[in-house]
């Protein structure tokens, strides 16, 4: 049951774009958060939402360049954060309280970020229709 | 209001599923609407008609059909995710409809509020 983004775009009808924000907390690997959060990512953007995501905690991790997974035996799913650019998927919020305490510095990312402090990300929120944490 | 509802969690192992089902029947006492609910992660072994809980315990998935039933609400399953999980068609408890991402985004457009039960 394989939707195309032009299918999909045609279900969405209404034609009401809303602010979509996808709060990223967890590790890339270990569970299945990132990856199935990242699959509603990308069916937001096919249905011409405003989407935006944000990275914090240990959510960070999911942006970090050089991800080898050979050895957990689980798909690298990192390419996809650079195919977002191609779903106008361009809002990428990473907060800097979590890079600081993971000692990860911005050129370690393998997109590019708006870096925020907590107080930015907190109003960014605020500003959001719809906020979905994975 | 109207509220949709997502629900990533499992049933019985984690608090989620069972903060969702008293929101959404605290929400429908209080004249509220409930637009649909939306199952992802393992939140679709909420739909496992296969489930049998030990007697003396709540029955988390009958919960969700006698709501369906009750008040007709929306209860949908993922089918990516439920793929992954052996949840399909056939093992589907009355009530809930397998369908795809775009209805959870759809449950942002359309409801006033888009509440998620997760960890």
């Amino acid at each position: 049951m394989t939707e195309t983004r032009d299918e999909i775009g045609e279900q969405a009808g209404a034609g009401v774009c809303k602010k979509f924000m996808f709060v990223n907390r967890k590790a890339p690997y270990g569970t299945i958060y990132a990856l199935e959060g990242l699959e509603v990512v990308l069916i937001s953007a096919a249905f011409d939402q405003d989407v935006s995501l944000a990275f914090l905690d240990d959510g960070v991790y999911q942006l970090v360049k050089g991800q080898q997974t050979k050895a957990l035996e689980v798909k690298n799913f990192s390419p996809t954060y650079r195919a977002l650019e191609g779903y106008d998927v361009e809002k990428l919020y990473v907060e800097r309280e979590s890079l600081e305490a993971r000692g990860i510095r911005e050129d370690q990312l393998l997109v590019p970020v708006q870096v925020v402090g907590a107080e930015e990300m907190a109003q960014l929120m605020d500003e959001q229709d719809v906020i979905i944490g994975f | 209001m109207k509220f949709g509802l997502l629900i990533n969690e499992g049933p019985y192992n984690h608090q989620a599923a069972d903060t969702a089902y008293q929101f959404a029947r605290a929400a429908l006492a209080k004249g509220h609407q409930i637009q649909r609910v939306f199952f992802y992660n393992d939140g679709v072994n909420n739909a496992s008609k296969l489930t049998e809980p030990p007697q003396d315990d709540r029955h988390i998935v009958n919960r969700w059909s006698k709501l369906a039933q009750d008040s007709g609400v929306d209860l949908v399953v993922c089918v990516a995710a439920g793929l992954r999980r052996g949840l399909v068609e056939d093992n589907l408890a009355p009530g809930f409809r397998i369908s795809g991402l775009g209805q959870l985004v759809e449950s942002g457009v359309e409801a006033d509020r888009l509440v998620v039960f997760g960890d």
